[in-house]
């Protein structure tokens, strides 16, 4: 399982400047869980699942603790991070089309991922792979193992990258907006096979996504995310039922299904806060309808009734996390 | 049918029309001389009986296109026609040159690629000193004119490597070592300025791959670092290097003209500048024609390899 | 002096220079100062480029003979200085022939595409079916040598390839808002041609143009070399690599200084047409 602790992401920008895309997350990803994290774009949520990765821009700074299976992987150095990726942290990406190198087949590029891991022949790679392709519903996998990706659509392209990411049973896969590029009515059928697979083997999953209804469908969990810090998490039913932060609620408020029948939406005014020089109290002070004076402080991070958190002065009634370093 | 066949074959059906273009033009060049070109040939020797006898003998009074058909139906069967001056076939005289020319051309070749692209990839994937350090060797190859770095290699080896033969030849069949000793200085002069524009290019193409995702998702699978950029990059970058290499062998088959007079090899190059010289017409067209031909060759298997390394390439326009 | 005493073309000049990126100012300074060379050749060559001097032969390098002397006891220095003179000449007469043959013919095919691009620029395609040296030495085998024919076979190498440029630029601006507005308003196809298409294509065909100039020495120095190109006794670059060939051990300095003039002149082309591709070809239709 995935351990996020106080997290923090600084990568440098022109004339010696930095951003801070990622300002002290703490999270966590259990086994066979699938942990929605959402946000606008922008707010750091891809950065964090860079962080994980251990693919951050480079000269970027990170500070805190990642931890997988009890194993802190900042100390690692390129070599041992490289035997970790793939292996027992995965990536599927957004666009599947850009993901898959364009003059390689795809089985070849779904046997890579096993052998850059395992010490297994070519031939028992490939077998080994073409039984992957057909677990992700590729037809006819035996056939289609040399076809080049340009031969594939969207939906197919991206079970094949699923099919790699999967391919040596990692503990935690990070699915970085997976369905995005995609066709409406293929979205819910690969989130679906994701959800499918995962929960089989028991893979835990960061689903970053800006999408509330993919995080209604498929998640245990969700985590809000804004301007570089996590305002809100807790179980999809609670969080759902009743948004404590009203970054929360504004995001719920503004999505379409909400809405369908009086057909406006509602926007939140403002802008996101410039994370070159991060305000000090709470980030979504500037937006906020219901700001107040204590709102310039940096909010308490509070447990909720369901055993979630929540990062807002509305609700400083509510005990405090223990752990949490401000 | 299979695509990749198919543009294999639509490939070949482009070079034919450029085959038969590039023919009427080199056979066309003795009759678009100004003048009489019997009487140029022949220069002082030219008498009413010697002219009329040559102009029979080059069939220059049948129409213009039975002279074509039977040109090129000779060139077909291998026999290229004779030497103006010496009288010997043709078909002889280029199997000796052709050789040659085939050994400086692709030994050049060679050379720059197994420089030139590990080179560039440094330069793409590399520090700053890499980097720097073929940037210049890139201006100093592309601006230093070929024959006159052959010229200083001489220079250099007169004073320092005696035991490099400055010129000659002789066949790789009868004494395989001489061959390549005597190889090695038109080889270089030649590789210097080849391998020059393969790194640029190598560096262009790679720079441009590295920068796309899907190379963050080979890195994502734990691919070792050697294996994306050799395998997976390289391969991407393959496209434009490819073409380079292709468009390049053009410009050798130029060089190795300069080069061959330059140490004095006996190379079809140096067989068409001395013709010319001459005014021996049906030389310097079966010279050009086997010139030319090598290079359409060369294109169309450019093309091919890039479509075998590109998928997307051979597949494009099959609909 | 004030700023008013300055003609404007001076003016304009040096704004131009220091429009360039800075690598390709090195290249323009080089230019300019070997154009004023050839230009004031009689000034500058100390001696006859061609006068005999029998007890000069093969002289080195020294005050009066700054390059050495050759096998006749002419002075290197002063046969390097015509010599440039007489490669820059071809040079610039074939690349001015080029570009002006494919101004027209490349804007022509661009702008109304259709037929009228596929008559123009499929026989200009045939061109390059042959390598570059090789289209030159044709030329020369039909014609015979001299640097008349030199100049035009370089010509004949840059045109397909400048038209080429040309085609892919007016291609574009055929297609941009001010045009149309040019046709809506009623103009004929020659006034938008001319007031729209060419002044706003022009930039690669002139980046183009730059680089080919540095490769056009060393072509028409290797035709030379060959014997195909300028004929004797007019120095060229060319034809002193070629004399000095057998004298090379005894006196290397008849080598080294022409073949380093050819390599100087094609460096700054190069970083000329490099600096003006930054600026000119942003869209990097130049190959």
């Amino acid at each position: 399982m995935l351990q996020i602790d106080d997290v923090r992401v600084r990568i440098p920008v022109t004339g010696g400047r930095w951003v801070e895309a990622v300002g002290g997350v703490t999270l966590s990803v259990g086994s066979g869980e699938i942990v929605g994290l959402v946000g606008e774009s922008g707010c750091g949520k891809s950065t964090l699942g860079g962080a994980v990765m251990g693919l951050l821009p480079s000269g970027s700074q990170l500070s805190g603790q990642v931890l997988l299976d009890g194993r802190d992987l900042r100390g690692l150095t390129a070599e041992e991070y490289r035997r970790v990726r793939g292996n027992d942290i995965a990536l599927v990406s957004q666009d599947p089309s850009a993901s898959l190198d364009p003059t390689f087949a795809v089985g070849a590029q779904v046997a890579e991922a096993i052998r850059n891991h395992r010490d297994i022949g070519r031939r028992e790679a490939r077998e080994r792979a073409v039984e992957l392709l057909r677990a992700v519903g590729i037809p006819d996998p035996g056939a289609r193992y040399s076809d080049p990706p340009h031969r594939f659509s969207g939906g197919m392209k991206q079970r094949v990258v699923i099919a790699a990411a999967l391919a040596n049973d990692p503990s935690v896969l990070i699915a970085d907006e997976p369905t995005t590029a995609l066709d409406v009515t293929i979205q819910a059928q690969i989130l679906h096979l994701l959800r499918d697979l995962t929960v089989r083997t028991g893979t835990g999953v960061l689903l970053i996504t800006h999408d509330l209804g993919v995080v209604a469908q498929v998640c245990d969990r969700i985590a809000v995310m804004y301007a570089g810090q996590v305002v809100e998490q807790g179980t999809v039913r609670d969080v759902f039922a009743d948004p404590l932060h009203p970054y929360t609620r504004a995001l719920l408020d503004s999505q379409p299904a909400a809405h369908h029948q009086s057909g406006d939406l509602p926007v939140i005014l403002g802008q996101v806060p410039d994370l070159t020089d991060p305000p000090a109290g709470c980030r979504f002070a500037a937006r906020c309808a219901r700001v107040h004076d204590r709102c310039t402080a940096a909010p308490p991070v509070v447990e909720t009734r369901g055993g979630g958190r929540v990062a807002c002065w509305l609700h400083d009634a509510l005990p405090p996390v223990a752990q949490e370093a401000s | 049918m299979n695509p990749r066949l198919l543009f294999v074959l639509r490939r070949l059906g482009l070079t034919i029309p450029v085959l038969f273009v590039m023919s009427v033009v080199i056979f066309l060049i003795i009759r678009l001389v100004p003048g009489d070109p019997v009487r140029t040939m022949l220069g002082f020797r030219a008498t009413p009986q010697s002219i009329a006898q040559v102009r029979a003998q080059l069939h220059l009074d049948d129409p213009l296109w039975m002279q074509y058909r039977d040109w090129v139906a000779g060139v077909l069967h291998g026999d290229f026609g004779q030497d103006f001056v010496s009288k010997a076939p043709l078909s002889e005289l280029l199997a000796q040159r052709i050789p040659v020319t085939l050994e400086i051309t692709l030994l050049s070749m060679l050379l720059a690629v197994a420089v030139g692209v590990p080179l560039g990839v440094r330069a793409a994937v590399g520090g700053r000193w890499a980097r720097r350090l073929t940037e210049g060797f890139v201006v100093f190859g592309i601006s230093v004119p070929d024959f006159w770095l052959g010229i200083m290699l001489v220079l250099l080896c007169a004073g320092t490597m005696m035991w490099l033969p400055p010129s000659g030849y002789v066949p790789f069949l009868e004494d395989p070592g001489g061959n390549l000793t005597y190889m090695i200085l038109p080889v270089l002069t030649l590789a210097v300025a080849e391998a020059a524009y393969i790194i640029r290019t190598t560096r262009g193409a790679m720079l441009g791959v590295i920068g796309r995702p899907f190379i963050v998702y080979l890195r994502a699978k734990g691919t070792k670092e050697r294996s994306i950029v050799y395998r997976h990059a390289l391969r991407n970058a393959a496209t434009p290097i490819a073409t380079v290499i292709g468009i390049q062998f053009g410009v050798l088959l130029g060089g190795a003209i300069v080069v061959e007079t330059l140490f004095a090899l006996p190379g079809v190059g140096r067989l068409i500048v001395t013709a010319i010289n001459q005014r021996n017409y049906p030389v310097v067209q079966a010279g050009l024609l086997v010139v030319a031909t090598l290079f359409i060759l060369v294109s169309l298997i450019t093309d091919l390899v890039v479509g075998f390394i590109d998928p997307q390439v051979s597949d494009r326009g099959k609909s | 002096m004030t700023a008013k005493s300055i003609p404007a073309w001076v003016t304009a000049m040096v704004r131009a220079f220091f429009w360039l990126p800075r690598s390709a100012r090195a290249g323009a300074l080089i230019l300019v100062v070997l154009a004023i060379v050839t230009l004031l050749a009689p000034l500058i060559a100390p001696h006859d480029p061609n006068a005999i001097d029998p007890t000069h032969v093969l002289a080195a390098p020294d005050l009066g003979h700054p390059f050495g002397a050759d096998a006749l006891g002419r002075d290197v220095f002063s046969r390097t200085v015509y010599a440039l003179r007489t490669s820059l000449a071809i040079v610039f007469a074939a690349v001015a022939v080029a570009s002006l043959a494919a101004l027209p013919l490349g804007t022509v095919a661009g702008y109304f595409g259709g037929w009228v691009d596929q008559v123009i620029s499929r026989p200009l395609d045939m061109l390059l079916v042959l390598p570059a040296l090789l289209l030159a030495i044709t030329l020369i085998a039909i014609v015979g040598p001299g640097s008349i024919v030199a100049a035009l076979a370089i010509a004949l190498i840059y045109l397909p390839i400048l038209a080429r440029v040309q085609r892919a630029a007016s291609l574009v601006v055929a297609h941009a808002g001010f045009v149309e507005g040019g046709r809506a308003r009623g103009w004929s196809s020659l006034a938008v041609l001319r007031r729209h298409v060419v002044p706003n294509a022009l930039g690669p065909l002139l980046v183009q143009a730059a680089i080919l100039a540095g490769f056009a020495v060393q072509i028409e120095a290797s035709l030379s070399f060959l014997g195909l190109g300028t004929q004797p006794p007019t120095p060229s670059l060319g034809l002193m690599l070629s004399e000095g060939r057998d004298v090379l051990t005894q006196a290397p300095w008849v080598e080294i200084f022409p073949g380093l003039a050819i390599a100087v002149i094609v460096l700054a082309f190069n970083l000329l047409g490099d600096g003006l591709r930054h600026r000119l070809d942003p869209q990097g239709m130049v190959s």
